[in-house]
């Protein structure tokens, strides 16, 4: 290895990677051919060719000549595809993506400013705002990209007047605010003239603020995510020699020789042995986001690609429902039912659409209910997968919460996971369950109650979320327990983070919970244990069919308070997220709740205190369990 | 991590990504700069294997140096190299212009080993700063049946997701330095030490910047004649790299021709 030279320094500065977006005619490649000239980035010749091409065609010197480097390009006026463009000023070296205008063209814009650290958005002065800047503006927004420059371009078309570029200043800002984007900055520009991209411009000295290339040479790009939990997607298992190395890639995170790993989805777990590398002058024994790396454990587990390495106490999400954001590339419309691949890191798995939620109007950002999403349309979408899988929400790890979906050869879309409404199902065994399955069947329901001193049953609390279930059903179990009974609580949250992992909130799902734990409250009450359930079960068919299990031992227990009141005890801040949107079918706001008609027992917690409550309670159960009497 | 760093990490992972999707895979090694970098990233991707063969049409008008290279280090770097002969020229289409023409002898060369070997994909060394066709390329390029590219309709291509999914019948160029500048090239090569043919370097005031075939390649006036000289002439020359390559000027769509046929 030879010795750095000092000079290498300068281009270890990373290029900053900039998309340019924005209308069709609005002047992008104008602007950039400009700007290379401004910044001395031409090659010797260019500009003369530039120039001839021009005259050929009968045009004024055309700047943006400079990129259309192909035929098909120069006849049709347009960009058709995204280009990269290298640059540099004093400061550091720049990569600019000439992206396209025209509205077909979303998946080669999207290709471009999917990698990009910052943004210009160029806007005619003369003709504003028009349906591309809204929608390049969105797909920013979209894809996390938050530093944004605007540039109001052709400002020599309305005379370089301010009060112009203060209204268009104004309609911009509050657009993308909409949306959470905050523009870094807001210039006026005149891209063929080179009025205020290299230098501010006499034409506009009423503007204070600073030139293009300023405002970009202040832009810093997204630093790796090396503070995040690590994750470290499988990208292969490598044999080559007596080494056993799983290649990849650190998407956040580090590594270090000796951490103990959690394999997700299969939840194994190994320490590292060894960070492999090929000629590096020493061996490493950390890695962090960035880094192509290989490494080996210390104990042979199974591992493919696919499988997402974290360390044990912060791994990704495990699901296999979740709901997403996307944009549609597809020839063929996203429909309720489909199938596609989804591939997320280096994982690949067969998704249905369960449910279209909303499709997204870009222009105003309202939305609306639909039963597809069409090429170039945004909406959110809640998918299904037969396997569970490990990601991340988006807002939590950028990296892990991103997918594109296949339909047939095609990528045909992209999307940001959001596990809004829905459980992490990773695996949560709950010890006390273990020995029903141990039954002995030879020893009669009767038996056990003569050895426990008390009879059996299901007591089946249902109601509005906030109605007290849970509580009231803690503290019953806690009562009994103290006075030496079998009792035992099945709660919503324990059942969906295990046995019911699996399930989502749509009234099929939720009828699927309800039967499940319909049978497990059986085999729990035939196995002498008085259950306490603590599910809304707000659908009357499906408390019916839980009772249809054992009628003998059923009781149902409606748990009385209106909706009101729970609205304002909200103890989990559901009713506050169900009222934004955040989560769908809630009942009692978006789903309905049937309530019971012949309740065994009827408990006013409402107006009750809790204690009051436990109380009638405790009497109902004294009343029919105790063998005492 | 630095930006060589970064490059380095980018391509390892393209490797990867192309090693696992295809079973018949291969790469091409040019003699230049730019493909020996590209062996030795995939000796970075692969802990110090090519596990793939290495292709190479030989146009028989190579560099003599060239030639001499590729004998020393095909066994020292481990690679299973397989040669074959490109096509004479009477077999190419005459409408192209002169230098064209002798380089689509490449690409037809190209075609029928990917053809006899049935190769699914190859790994190519392009990349985007070179040539302005190439900088509109995807990392992983479809092309046709007759390897022809469709530049009006590529595939979408983001958050590192390849296009992996064809139709019976497409090829697949695989792009690892797509996103390296030529003085990334030089300032990697610097830093690991990776071998080059001598050409490249200054005598009597001229060196190659970009080799090919001797009737076709010139070289450029130059005095560099080390690797830190050859670094700081790109970090001040306004000359394009592929000047000295007499295809890419003999009309303004020449090497858009070229490539739309399927020319790397």
């Amino acid at each position: 290895m030879e010795t750095l030279n000092p000079e290498i320094a300068v281009t270890d500065i990373p290029p900053l990677k900039l998309v340019i977006v924005g209308h069709v005619d609005h002047g992008k490649s104008t602007l950039i051919g400009r700007m290379l000239h401004d910044t001395g980035s031409l090659p010797d010749g260019k500009v003369e060719a530039v120039k001839a091409m021009s005259e050929r065609r009968g045009m004024p010197m055309e700047w943006a000549f400079v990129l259309d480097a192909l035929q098909a390009e120069r006849d049709q006026g347009i960009t058709i595809d995204t280009t990269q463009i290298f640059f540099k000023t004093p400061r550091r070296p720049y990569v600019i993506i000439d992206a396209p205008g025209h509205k077909e063209f979303l998946k080669n814009m999207v290709s471009g400013a999917a990698s990009a650290d910052a943004a210009i958005l160029v806007v005619d002065a003369k003709e504003g705002v028009r349906e591309q800047t809204r929608r390049h503006g969105y797909i920013l927004h979209l894809l996390g990209l938050e530093k944004v420059i605007v540039c109001v371009n052709k400002m020599d078309l309305v005379d370089h007047d301010e009060a112009r570029f203060h209204e268009l200043e104004r309609e911009v800002t509050d657009y993308l605010s909409g949306m959470g984007i905050v523009p870094a900055h807001v210039l006026p520009v005149s891209a063929r003239h080179g009025d205020g991209l290299a230098q501010l411009s006499d034409n506009m000295p009423w503007f204070k603020g600073s030139s293009l290339i300023d405002a970009l040479d202040a832009t810093d790009p997204k630093p790796l995510p090396v503070e995040l939990p690590l994750r470290f997607p499988i990208q292969d298992v490598y044999k080559f020699d007596e080494r056993r190395i799983l290649a990849g890639r650190i998407e956040s995170g580090k590594i270090s020789v000796g951490d103990t790993l959690m394999i997700s989805p299969s939840n194994a777990r190994a320490k590292v042995q060894t960070i492999e590398t090929w000629s590096t002058p020493a061996p490493l024994v950390t890695a962090s986001a960035g880094q192509s790396i290989g490494i080996t454990l210390d104990d042979q587990i199974f591992v493919e690609r696919g499988h997402v390495v974290s360390h044990v106490e912060d791994a990704p999400v495990e699901t296999n429902v979740f709901r997403a954001r996307i944009f549609w590339l597809g020839r063929a419309p996203l429909e309720v039912g489909r199938r596609y691949k989804l591939k997320l890191a280096t994982m690949e798995h067969a998704v249905e659409v369960q449910a279209i939620e909303k499709v997204i109007n870009v222009e105003d950002l309202t939305d609306k209910p639909a039963e597809r999403i069409e090429r170039n349309e945004v909406g959110e979408v809640v998918f299904r997968a037969r396997a569970v899988l490990a990601l991340d929400e988006f807002k939590d790890n950028p990296r892990l919460g991103r997918f594109v979906l296949i339909d047939g050869y095609d990528m045909a879309g992209g999307g940001l996971v959001s596990m809004d409404g829905f459980p992490d199902q990773r695996k949560r065994q709950a010890p006390t369950s273990q020995n029903i399955f141990a039954v002995e069947h030879r020893v009669d329901t009767d038996a056990r109650w003569q050895a426990n001193n008390h009879k059996s049953g299901i007591l089946w609390l249902t109601g509005l979320s906030g109605s007290g279930k849970s509580t009231l059903a803690l503290e019953l179990e806690h009562q009994l327990f103290r006075r030496g009974w079998q009792a035992y609580v099945l709660d919503g949250d324990n059942i969906r983070f295990g046995l019911s992992a699996d399930l989502g909130f749509s009234p099929e799902d939720r009828a699927e919970n309800i039967r499940r734990v319909g049978e497990v409250a059986a085999l729990f009450a035939r196995a002498g244990v008085l259950v306490i359930t603590a599910f809304i079960s707000p659908y009357r068919e499906d408390r019916d069919r839980a009772r249809a299990v054992a009628p003998d031992l059923f009781h149902e227990v409606y748990l009385k308070a209106n909706l009101a009141v729970c609205e304002t005890r909200d103890p989990k801040g559901l009713y506050e997220k169900a009222r934004k949107g955040e989560i769908a079918e809630f009942t009692g706001i978006s789903a309905p709740y049937e309530e019971p008609t012949g309740a065994e027992l009827e408990v006013e917690t409402g107006t009750q205190s809790l204690a009051e409550s436990t109380e009638q309670l405790l009497r109902y159960v004294d009343a029919h369990f105790s063998l005492k009497v | 991590m630095n930006h060589l760093d970064a490059l380095e990490a980018q391509s390892v992972y393209i490797f990867r990504e192309a090693f696992n999707k295809f079973d018949r895979l291969g790469i091409l090694w040019s003699l230049g700069k730019d493909s020996n970098v590209m062996l030795w990233l995939a000796r970075k991707a692969f802990f110090g294997h090519v596990p793939f063969p290495t292709l190479f049409c030989d146009t028989g008008k190579k560099f003599p140096e060239m030639y001499a290279f590729q004998k020393r280090y095909k066994d020292e770097w481990g690679i299973n190299l397989i040669v074959r002969d490109c096509p004479p020229l009477e077999e190419i289409d005459p409408t192209l212009p002169p230098a064209g023409r002798s380089a689509a002898r490449k690409t037809e060369g190209l075609k029928r080993l990917i053809a006899e070997l049935d190769m699914q994909a190859v790994i190519a060394g392009i990349r985007r700063d070179e040539e302005a066709t190439r900088a509109k390329e995807r990392v992983f390029s479809p092309r046709g049946e007759n390897a022809q590219w469709d530049f009006r309709d590529q595939p979408p291509e983001f958050w590192d997701q390849f296009k992996t999914d064809f139709a019976p019948g497409t090829h697949i160029r695989v792009h690892p330095l797509l996103h390296w500048t030529e003085l990334d090239i030089w300032l990697y090569i610097q830093r690991e030490g990776i071998p080059v043919v001598d050409l490249y370097f200054a005598k009597n005031g001229k060196r190659y910047r970009s080799l090919g075939d001797v009737d076709i390649t010139y070289p450029v006036d130059s005095e560099a004649d080390t690797l830190e000289k050859i670094i700081a002439e790109l970090r001040e020359t306004k000359v394009a790299e592929r000047t000295g390559r007499a295809m890419d000027h003999e009309s303004e769509d020449a090497f858009e021709r070229l490539r739309s046929a399927g020319y790397m």
